[in-house]
């Protein structure tokens, strides 16, 4: 090998470095494909639906002959052509793909229109005539609690007697907390491409993070084994949790068509479409009691999450347990009850949002945080270090032992003194004696978060490696790339394995031929299951590499090097290629499916005990806002964030996961409202109506990664990332509410989330006393 | 040739894409530009995100000759028409990077990792590559390299992945050391193609039952208003856009305002300023600013970058939305309007322009011509506030607007006006009945406004705010005009340099 070659190499250690998500130039180029953008083959047809106009009622007659008869109409579908059950559900068997006889709440699909052109499809699904019998509709928390109205049965944990322990207390607090859901708002909508194959087959291009529960929902309705669809995602425009479960209705719409018609069937949702038919971020309303002393610490905590779930129990399950998970935070609780109930409304079935029900139940907790600091006329963020878990008091309401505590202990003080906190502080007092107009507020809140699925099944990943033979590698696994750069994270692993440049490895599309039974790409767990996967696969192969070289060329396996694109074969070189092709030659297997499980956790649900998470993501945050008390207005001056990535793989990826995930945290608990009116209409279903954060908004941000290995055993010590940090969207909330507190230092601060302009004004003038 | 007229009149619409002359006579009147982009062009790096002009990921520029220059303007492909775009260079995502690599925007959103998911990054890019051209004319240290202007020029760009960090930092730095690119390099070539399609000639395409028609000269165009009355007229279409992508309009007989001469001219003059109906709000920005700090900020968050490099202040008013920002404000200045009809004009104080809900005193055949606004004196003070749930990029759920006329440290008179707050854009009769003869500082005199205004209206319930806010924060607005027409030390507003863009 040439020295001149040998120097033009990368330096192929990638692991930990600062690389470029994989699609950054094509994202830039106009060039990433999404589905709406893969050439349609000749004869493509498109769909539109028909939408419920009621929350409840029953369908008396479905006249769609104008439909069929409108220009351009290929097909009308309804629940009647679905040959398999009409049922979509991803566990409890209680979601209609179509509306058969009863209407569930407002914007249920009641039918298909399949046409040659999309707009063809969407003007004939005007031309319906549906009559309905309008049932009363249960909308509100408020409705279904008195009409005992539920998806799943109630749930509880906790430790110790907390009624009594309150009741005991020196000083109670009693709040009712109301927290506003969430519109994901993935820039790209609902999309699927549906071509059918013979014998029944088809691939269906999926907008999705689950591609092997779309590929089994679809096998369902339409009565045909898995095997026969192959479902294929190879990048997601955003999806943030919407993508999970509820990309199967559009998908199964699109298969459908396309198994109806025998022709290639496309359903891009139209953006109100969207927000009409998918299910969003719970709402919840906290109902909080506790107990504390006279420090502020508190002696017992009972909480009653009560989640609107919507129509169907879809993931609630899994939504509303982790909202439990996470209602005591950071904090020890000695004695606590953490209860829930799954509310059913006529209204769309809520889903998984990043966080996943966590952000809910940790906004009860901080929420009563700043309410005893109030009280006990501390420092809000006194009384949040009194709380925390420490050595004998690591234990949480559901039994697990919090182990390395300390972590979150340490990046609250580096926090406390990057941010300035205290001087800060002082002077924002000082600034708000003068009782001016606008006031200003800062809230430092930690974020504590258990990393694996709660389901335990959920768990494991596969991954698919080839080595050709010219050493360039085919990467597959079962994981979906919705932008947070999972693919070239996974990439990284495979390519530090075999010491390879990171560009000899070929990043391919999510497919259920190539891995099966995936597991969604969701609860943070992308990199830590498929890493490890594909890191199981990589070293296979490369054991039966060096294992093959050292008999071929005579030496010690532990003399053979991977690194640089080479081989140190004892004091031979040759190139990865070279090596590859000589396996090739002797007829050694140079593909690998590599499987992962999670070791370590279990979780009884029956005995509400278990170790439900591998480790905890840590983290903090420092906000500060300045509201106006005429209008409500409300702008977020700084953030300051320390979060714990692990031994990062990508730190410049994970950072951006931290910022992106902030803003959108942010934006939940201020100018996100969702407004449904007293029909169970949505009323922002729209971006001009429904407001997320603009670039405006965003405040002075310094992001600081936390570099310590994990203490669990995971991909090169790294930690998941893509959920944590939404959560210091909670220090906005808190220093809105210290920003009011002064108003009145003495009176409880009545804010609901999100805090809108509106919410905050009226919390300003309750407190004024008008 | 039997007849000269058809000479003068052209039957199709052209512009430059992808470096050639594109001329097209077959197209829908109603037809979108991301609709001929994506289906008829195929070309796929535009992106529909929302299909209403608010999340920007169809943003695309188109270039024209204007002044001896070449003006980029951003706009939203999704809800302007295919025939907004005749006489001009479309520059779309596909066209900036060339053999030779990326461009300089593109790179620095590499660098700086601003793209996470992707599907929004075209849109952003094509904004930030209108922002590099600016930065471009005005060269190194440019002042729109700042992150308040780039903040401005990405508030009609939504991204739900990155929080606009990245981006933020990637536009700041490639605008603050502008090069050359390639579009610059051509400029002179591309120039005089663009001068060449500017002709001026009638766009008349389609039947006389269905047609998209953009006249050239006010003449025509008031006679193909009288010839149809019945024409839907269009300036920037970012209103007219959302019924055609949401409520699936499919407009008959379309009249494209863009091509009338004249019909963007500003005039300034000693006592007023004068907007005819077809300045965008992008180029009556400047002349609102220079007339008042609060009407530059109200114009600062109007929209959105490509919203008011598309909309029209005549389009704005003549829509006659309730809750439209402009109209408050420029009633409190004392705005009159002009309409023709056929041969004839006629002036009206713009608040009885307004008759009910999307109700206007227009007759069939008539357009709004221009707005003559007077200038405010030294015994004005002026006062706007917007009052939305996001700062940027929102409709109001009020728009307080306040002129005071002082005398002898009293209030004289008061022209106030508000938006949001009853089904046109009002006048606040009672509260300036009350202003008259108040002393600022006089709190008693202050309440008794408020008490007033309590009584001009009976504002709506909606998703933007409740009835019972919108009544508090304008009597709060009236307040707050008070405190500061009195003078004080406190600081009033969020959205003022003081605070807005923290991060600088």
């Amino acid at each position: 090998m040439p020295q001149s070659e040998l120097k033009a190499r990368l330096d192929t250690h990638v692991i930990g470095r600062s690389i470029a998500h994989d699609s950054a130039r094509l994202h830039v180029s106009g060039l990433a494909t999404y589905i709406d953008d893969i050439r349609e083959p000749e004869g493509t047809l498109h769909l539109a639906p028909g939408l419920s106009a009621i929350a409840h009622g029953s369908i008396r007659s479905l006249d769609l002959s104008a439909v069929r008869a409108a220009p351009g109409v290929v097909a009308v579908l309804t629940a009647e052509d679905i040959p398999g059950p009409n049922d979509i559900a991803p566990v409890f068997a209680d979601e209609p793909l179509m509306a058969h006889d009863e209407i569930l709440f407002a914007g249920q699909v009641i039918f298909i229109v399949v046409a040659q052109t999309r707009e063809q499809a969407r003007r004939a699904a005007k031309l319906a005539v549906i009559e309905t019998e309008a049932l009363p509709a249960i909308l509100s928390i408020e409705e279904a609690i008195a009409a005992d109205a539920k998806v799943l049965p109630d749930y509880d944990f906790g430790r110790g007697d907390a009624q009594a322990a309150i009741d005991a207390a020196p000083s109670k607090l009693d709040a009712i907390l109301r927290i506003g859901g969430q519109e994901h708002f993935y820039l790209e909508g609902q999309a699927a491409f549906a071509i059918p194959g013979e014998q029944g087959e088809l691939l269906v291009h999926s907008s999705t993070q689950d591609p092997s529960e779309v590929q089994h929902i679809i096998g369902r309705i339409l009565a045909l084994p898995d095997a026969r669809i192959t479902v294929e995602t190879r990048r997601m425009g955003g999806a943030f949790g919407g993508k999970e479960s509820q990309a199967a209705q559009t998908s199964a719409l699109a298969a459908l068509a396309a198994h109806v018609t025998q022709r290639p069937c496309k359903f891009r949702l139209d953006r109100d479409d969207d927000f009409l038919m998918t299910g969003k971020r719970h709402d919840f309303r906290a109902d909080i009691r506790t107990g504390f002393d006279g420090e502020g610490r508190i002696l017992a905590y009972d909480v009653m999450l009560n989640a609107r779930c919507g129509c169907s129990a879809d993931l609630s399950p899994g939504v509303v347990d982790r909202a439990m998970f996470h209602a005591a935070n950071a904090y020890y609780l000695p004695a606590s009850k953490i209860a829930s109930r799954r509310l059913k409304t006529h209204t769309v079935s809520n889903t998984a949002f990043r966080g996943f029900g966590g952000p809910q139940g940790m906004l009860a907790i901080e929420r009563t945080m700043d309410a005893i600091a109030h009280r006990t006329g501390r420092d809000p963020l006194d009384i949040r270090k009194a709380n925390l878990h420490a050595a004998g008091r690591d234990i949480t309401p559901y039994g697990m032992k919090v182990a390395d505590w300390d972590v979150l202990a340490e990046i609250i003080d580096r926090l406390e003194v990057s941010s300035d906190y205290r001087e800060r502080r002082k002077q924002i007092e000082a600034y708000n004696a003068s009782r001016p107009i606008l006031r200003r507020g800062i809230a430092l809140t930690p974020v504590q978060f258990g990393i694996s699925f709660t389901l335990i099944h959920m768990n494991q990943a596969g991954a698919l490696v080839h080595v050709y033979q010219d050493g360039s590698v085919h990467l597959n696994h079962g994981g979906t790339e919705m932008g947070q750069g999972l693919f070239v994270k996974v990439a990284q692993v495979v390519a530090e394995e075999f010491g390879i440049p990171l560009d000899t490895v070929l990043i391919t599309a999510t497919n259920t031929a190539k891995v099966p039974n995936a597991s969604p790409t969701a609860a943070s767990s992308g990199s830590d299951l498929n890493g490890k996967a594909a890191q199981i696969a990589a070293r296979e192969i490369k054991s039966r590499m060096i294992a093959y070289a050292a008999e071929r060329f005579d030496c010690d396996a532990m003399e053979i090097v991977f690194r640089d694109g080479l081989v140190q074969i004892g004091n031979r070189t040759i190139t990865f290629a070279e090596l590859a092709k000589t396996c090739r030659q002797g007829r050694v297997q140079l593909s690998h499916a590599g499987f992962y499980k999670t070791p370590d956790i279990h979780w009884d649900r029956a005995a509400k005990t278990g170790q439900p998470f591998l480790y905890f993501a840590y983290g903090a945050a420092c906000s500060e806002v300045v509201i106006d008390t005429l209008t409500g207005e409300m702008k977020v001056l700084r953030t300051d964030i320390c979060h714990d990535a692990g031994d990062s793989l990508n730190p410049i990826l994970d950072i951006g996961q931290i910022e992106g995930a902030f803003v959108q945290g942010m934006g939940w608990l201020t100018t996100e409202e969702l407004v449904f009116d007293s029909r169970g209409h949505l009323r922002t279903h729209a971006p001009s109506t429904y407001k997320i954060p603009v670039a405006s908004d965003i405040p002075d941000l310094r992001v600081d990664l936390h570099h310590q290995p994990n203490r669990a055993d995971t991909i090169y010590r790294s930690k998941a990332v893509g959920e944590p940090p939404l959560m210091h969207g909670i220090s906005v909330y808190s220093a809105i509410l210290d920003a009011l507190h002064g108003i009145a230092p003495d009176k409880f601060v009545p804010l609901d989330a999100p805090a809108t302009p509106e919410r905050i004004l009226t919390a300003a003038r309750a407190l004024e006393g008008r | 040739m039997p007849c000269s007229r058809i000479i003068l009149m052209r039957r199709s619409i052209r512009f430059v894409f992808r470096g050639k002359t594109t001329e097209i006579a077959d197209f829908a009147p109603g037809e979108t530009l991301l609709d001929w982009l994506r289906l008829r062009a195929r070309a796929t790096g535009t992106k529909e995100g929302c299909a209403e002009g608010d999340c920007g990921a169809c943003t695309v520029v188109l270039a024209r000759a204007r002044r001896g220059e070449i003006e980029h303007k951003a706009v939203n492909a999704c809800i302007m028409l295919l025939a907004q775009a005749d006489g001009a260079e479309l520059i779309t995502i596909e066209d900036l990077a060339t053999r030779d690599g990326l461009h300089p925007v593109q790179e620095a959103m590499v660098a700086h990792h601003g793209s996470q998911c992707g599907f929004c990054t075209p849109g952003i890019v094509m904004s930030l590559f209108a922002h590099y051209q600016d930065a471009l004319r005005q060269g190194e240290g440019a002042p729109v390299a700042a992150r308040a202007a780039i903040c401005d020029r990405l508030a009609g760009n939504l991204c739900r992945c990155t929080g606009y960090r990245p981006i933020i930092d990637a536009a700041a730095e490639v605008c603050s050391q502008p090069k050359a690119d390639h579009f610059a390099a051509r400029m002179q070539e591309r120039l005089a193609v663009l001068t060449t399609l500017d002709d001026d000639l009638d766009v008349f395409a389609g039947s006389d039952e269905r047609f998209l028609a953009a006249p050239a000269s006010e003449d025509s165009l008031a006679s193909l208003c009288l010839a149809h009355p019945d024409a839907m007229l269009v300036a920037g279409a970012t209103d007219l856009g959302l019924t055609i992508t949401k409520a699936l309009a499919a407009p008959g007989k379309v009249i494209w305002l863009g091509r009338v001469k004249g019909f963007d001219r500003i005039e300034e003059s000693g006592a007023h300023l004068s907007l005819m109906a077809g300045v965008t709000h992008a180029d009556a920005y400047r002349s609102l600013q220079a007339l008042h700090p609060d009407l530059g900020e109200i114009m600062r968050r109007f929209g959105s970058a490509q919203v008011r490099a598309s909309g029209t202040v005549g389009g704005n008013i003549a829509n006659g939305s309730p809750i439209g920002d402009l109209a408050p404000c420029l009633i409190a200045l004392g705005t009159r309007i002009e309409l023709r009809h056929g041969d004839n004009l006629r002036e009206l104080p713009l608040e009885d322009f307004f008759l009910g809900y999307r109700k206007q005193d227009r007759s069939p055949g008539e357009y709004v011509r221009r707005l003559v606004i007077p200038r405010l004196n030294d015994a004005n003070s002026f006062l706007a506030y917007k009052i939305s749930k996001r700062f940027d990029e929102d409709i109001s759920a009020v728009l307080g607007a306040f002129n005071f006329m002082m005398k002898d440290g009293e209030i004289a008179e008061a022209r106030i006006a508000f938006g949001g707050m009853a089904a046109t854009p009002s006048r606040a009769r009672q509260a300036e009945a009350a202003a008259r003869g108040a002393r600022p500082g006089d709190d008693a005199a202050v309440e008794a406004m408020v008490a007033a205004l309590e009584r001009d209206f009976t504002p709506i319930d909606d998703m933007r705010a409740s009835a019972a806010y919108r009544k508090i924060v304008a009597g709060n607005l009236l307040r707050k005009s008070m405190m500061e027409l009195a003078g004080t030390d406190k600081a009033t507003r969020i959205s003022s340099p003081g605070f807005a863009h923290a991060a600088e």
